[in-house]
């Protein structure tokens, strides 16, 4: 496909309590059929979606973050958490599942999808977007 | 349209996808198969159980392009091809296989 235009889905809310988050992973998963040039950044309450250990038994939802997990497959290999909004929640990288994405012309070696990246720097990555989504 | 095996009742979706992927047992897939006069070889089976294992870990249902590629790294080059894959299941890898498995239908299928 010679169209390839740069995707960008912006994930700002808390994983549960709102549809936003599985939404989201919805719509990427359905549009990496596409092929598109495919990113997601996980700003404000957004990056306690990609906490790692999360269990939604007390409230009867499907904890759905093993799915992120499966982005890799999908060939979905830039996910940008903000640094800032990590620190103003006390969190760190650890606290974050560790997703990896393999490269299929290295071997299949297993390679890092999280960028933490300060805000002016998402901006940046912001301004070269063709398409963005926010959820 | 609910469905039987060994005397026990089966809840299913309009498609005629398990309602309750806990429920799955074995004989599900041999009977939603027999009703697709399609015999289960053990080929179907390293399908099937891959399936079951991918939604164990992941919660969804594999794309057809990621469960390509995912059993070609996998079982081999030779079983991870499209060709292979609508050989064992005619209507489909993703729908058919899934429906076997017990599992929803893959996400983004229509």
């Amino acid at each position: 496909m010679s169209n390839i235009k740069k995707f960008m889905y912006v994930n700002r809310r808390a994983p549960y309590g709102t549809i936003y988050a599985w939404e989201s992973l919805e719509v990427v998963l359905i549009g990496a059929a596409f092929e598109q040039d495919v990113s997601l950044a996980f700003i404000d309450d957004g990056v306690y979606q990609l906490v790692k250990g999360q269990d939604t038994a007390g409230i009867g939802m499907k904890n759905f973050s093993p799915t992120y997990a499966a982005l890799g497959d999908y060939e979905v290999t830039k996910i940008y958490v903000e640094k800032e909004s990590l620190e103003e929640r006390g969190l760190t990288l650890d606290d974050l599942q560790h997703l990896v994405w393999e490269d299929e012309d290295d071997d299949w070696a297993e390679k890092d999808s999280i960028r933490l990246v300060s805000c002016a720097e998402l901006a940046q990555v912001f301004a070269e977007q063709e398409v963005m989504f926010n959820f | 349209m609910p469905i039987e095996v060994n005397g026990k009742t089966f809840e299913t979706d309009e498609e005629g996808y398990l309602a309750n992927i806990n429920e799955w047992e074995p004989g599900v897939a041999e009977v939603m198969a027999k009703e697709d006069e399609l015999e289960l070889t053990s080929e179907h089976w390293d399908i099937i159980n891959f399936l079951r294992e991918y939604y164990e870990e992941y919660q969804i249902a594999p794309a057809v392009r990621v469960l390509t590629k995912a059993v070609s790294k996998k079982l081999g080059k030779d079983k991870g091809n499209s060709k292979y894959l609508y050989g064992l299941f005619p209507y489909g890898p993703g729908k058919q296989a899934c429906r076997y498995a017990g599992l929803p239908k893959p996400t983004g299928c229509v």
